[in-house]
C-alpha cells in the first residue's frame, strides 16, 4: 500500500478497511482517502456494468430544524426548497452576495421542518459559518459531519444488492427522493442518489455501524470497492462539476452552465449579481470537450481556438468508457458543440471538439 | 517486485535490454504499478537521437503524466507500435510486450552508470520502507 503521510489528514472509520484492501490512499478535502483498489479503470467499469461500494464519509452533513422561510434558509439556496415534498432531494447552491459559488448541496428535506444539507468535504467550515451567518429566527442546525458516514452503492445492479440488507422498499424510491430503512438495528436514511451517472443509493448511517455495512455490501455477489480515481473519471463523463475544481467562490452557476438548479422566481442570496450576470452575457463558459485521441488534458491547460489563447481546463482525465482525453474548462466566447478547439501545455498539444453534456449518454441513474 | 536479472536499471525506473549493439529500453513493475492503469504513452521518433538520463518519452496513467528518460544514449532503429492503441500492455508485461523502443547503442561505456537487478531491486525496496 502507498501512504502519504501528514499528520493533519484525518482518516474515516472504514481506513483500516481500505488498507486491508491494499488501496493507494491519498490526500483529498483534508482526508487520507482510497484513490483506488484494483484500478482506476477495472473501477470506473465495474461501476458502469454492475455495482461499486465508495466510502463517501468525508463529507459534510447538516441537520437543520427550522421553518424555510422564516429561517432564511429558502434564500441561502438558489433551488425553490418551500414546494420540495417531503421525502425529496433537491441539488442547489449556496451563493455568496456577488453570485460566487460558496458550496454546491443536496438539500434533503426530512419533514415539513427538518432538513439535511449535504456539503463538500473541504468546505464544510466555510458552509457552516455561511449557514450561521444568513440563518434568522428560531433554528436548530447541527453539523452531523462527525458521527455520520456515508456510503455511495452505484450501479445497473446497486437496487438488486441494497435490497438484500434492507428489503424491498429501497427498489420503489425514484430517483431524488429518499426513505428511511433500518440496517444493523439502526434508522438510516437511503435516498435515490449519487455521482456517477449511473442508477445508486447513497446511504447515511452512523459512524459505529458504517465498518459493519461495509464488510456485509462486499460480501455480496457482484459487489466490489471503488476508490476516488474512478470516482472523478465517472462524475466527469457525466460533467458533474467538482468543487474546487470546476467551480469555486470566484464562479457563478450561470458560467458554470448550472442555470437550471437556480430559481429565479424567488429571491436567493446573490441574485442581484446573477441578474447583472445575465444583462451584462456570461464572461465565461463552463464547456465540456473530448479529445482525438487518449492523451489526457488536465487541469490547468490552455485552451485555444485558431492558435488564441481562450480559456483554461479546469478538469481533464483519460475517459475509460469512451477511450479518450476528456475535460471541461472555461472558454471566453460562445462556442458550439462540435467546435474545433486546441488544449496545450507546453510541448503537449491535444486537439479536441467542443461536445454536449453528458459526454456518456448511457448512464442508468434515471432508469 | 518482479526484477529481471539480465537487464539493467536507471533509479528513475526505466529498463534496458542489451542485445549486441542495439538495446530495448521500457519502464519497470515498480513504475507501472506506482502509475497505475496507463492510458498513453507518447514515444520518440525513429531516426530521434536520445541522451543518458534525458528525457525520451511520456507516458500517462488516469491521474497524472510521467517523464521517461533514456537509459542509455542512442538513436531509436523502431518503436513499439502496440503501445498508441493498447498502452495497458505496459501495465501487463512492462518487461515483454510493453517496452518502448529499440535503439542502436552509441557507447556502450554508459552501462556502468547503471544499476544490475540486484542493485535495483535493493534501491526499490529502500523506497518502500
Amino acid at each position: 500500500m502507498e501512504t502519504i503521510v501528514s499528520g493533519d489528514l484525518r482518516k474515516t472509520p472504514l481506513y483500516e478497511e481500505h488498507c486491508a484492501l491494499k488501496a493507494k490512499m491519498a490526500p483529498f478535502g483534508g482526508w487520507l482517502m482510497p484513490i483506488q483498489y484494483e484500478g482506476i479503470i477495472a473501477e470506473h467499469a465495474h461501476t458502469r456494468s454492475t455495482v461499486s461500494v465508495f466510502d463517501i464519509c468525508h463529507m459534510g452533513e447538516f441537520m437543520l430544524e427550522a421553518d424555510p422561510v422564516a429561517s432564511g434558509l429558502d434564500r441561502i439556496v438558489t433551488q425553490d426548497i418551500v414546494s420540495m415534498p417531503e421525502g425529496t432531494c433537491r441539488y442547489g447552491f449556496m451563493l455568496n452576495e456577488q453570485g460566487g459559488i460558496v458550496d454546491d448541496l443536496v438539500v434533503y428535506r426530512l419533514g415539513k421542518t427538518s432538513w439535511m444539507l449535504v456539503v463538500n468535504a473541504a468546505t464544510t467550515p466555510a458552509d457552516e459559518l455561511h449557514l450561521k451567518r444568513y440563518l434568522i429566527g428560531p433554528h436548530r442546525l447541527t453539523n452531523a459531519s462527525n458521527d455520520l458516514g456515508k456510503l455511495d452503492i452505484q450501479g445497473p445492479g446497486s437496487t438488486e444488492a441494497l435490497q438484500k440488507l434492507v428489503g424491498e422498499g429501497v427498489a420503489k424510491l425514484s430517483y431524488y427522493t429518499f426513505g428511511k430503512f433500518t440496517l444493523r438495528k439502526e434508522n438510516v436514511i437511503i435516498s435515490r442518489t449519487g455521482y456517477t451517472g449511473e442508477r445508486g443509493f447513497e446511504v447515511y448511517i452512523s459512524n459505529a455501524n458504517i465498518r459493519g455495512l461495509w464488510q456485509e455490501l462486499l460480501s455480496l455477489p457482484g459487489v466490489k470497492p471503488a476508490g476516488l480515481g474512478a470516482r472523478d473519471t465517472l462524475r466527469l463523463e457525466m460533467c458533474y462539476p467538482l468543487y474546487g475544481q470546476d467551480i469555486d467562490a470566484s464562479r457563478n452557476p450561470l458560467e458554470a452552465g448550472l442555470g437550471n438548479f437556480v430559481d429565479f422566481s424567488k429571491d436567493f442570496i446573490g441574485k442581484k449579481a446573477l441578474q447583472a450576470v445575465k444583462t451584462q452575457g456570461i464572461r465565461e463558459r463552463l464547456i465540456p470537450f473530448i479529445a482525438d485521441s487518449r492523451r489526457s488534458p488536465r487541469h490547468g491547460f490552455g485552451i485555444y481556438v485558431n492558435g488564441v489563447k481562450t480559456g483554461v481546463v479546469t478538469s481533464g482525465s483519460f475517459s475509460p468508457s469512451l477511450a479518450l482525453g476528456i475535460g471541461m474548462g472555461y472558454v471566453a466566447m460562445p462556442l458550439d458543440a462540435g467546435s474545433k478547439i486546441e488544449i496545450k501545455d507546453g510541448a503537449v498539444e491535444i486537439s479536441a471538439a467542443v461536445a454536449k453534456r453528458p459526454l456518456y449518454t448511457k448512464g442508468t441513474a434515471r432508469s | 517486485m518482479n526484477v529481471p536479472q539480465n537487464l539493467l536499471y536507471t533509479k528513475e525506473h526505466e529498463w534496458v535490454r542489451i542485445e549486441g549493439k542495439i538495446a530495448y529500453i521500457g519502464i519497470t513493475e515498480y513504475a507501472q504499478s506506482s502509475l497505475g492503469d496507463i492510458t498513453f504513452v507518447d514515444l520518440p521518433k525513429k531516426g530521434a537521437v536520445v541522451e543518458q538520463f534525458k528525457f525520451c518519452a511520456t507516458v500517462e496513467s488516469v491521474k497524472a503524466a510521467s517523464d521517461v528518460y533514456a537509459p542509455l544514449s542512442g538513436t531509436v532503429t523502431s518503436i513499439n507500435e502496440e503501445l498508441s492503441a493498447h498502452p495497458e500492455l505496459v501495465n501487463h508485461s512492462p518487461y515483454e510486450q510493453g517496452y518502448f523502443c529499440v535503439i542502436e547503442i552509441k557507447d556502450a561505456s554508459e552501462k556502468t552508470k547503471l544499476l544490475n537487478a540486484d542493485a535495483y531491486r535493493t534501491y526499490i525496496e529502500g523506497l518502500a520502507a
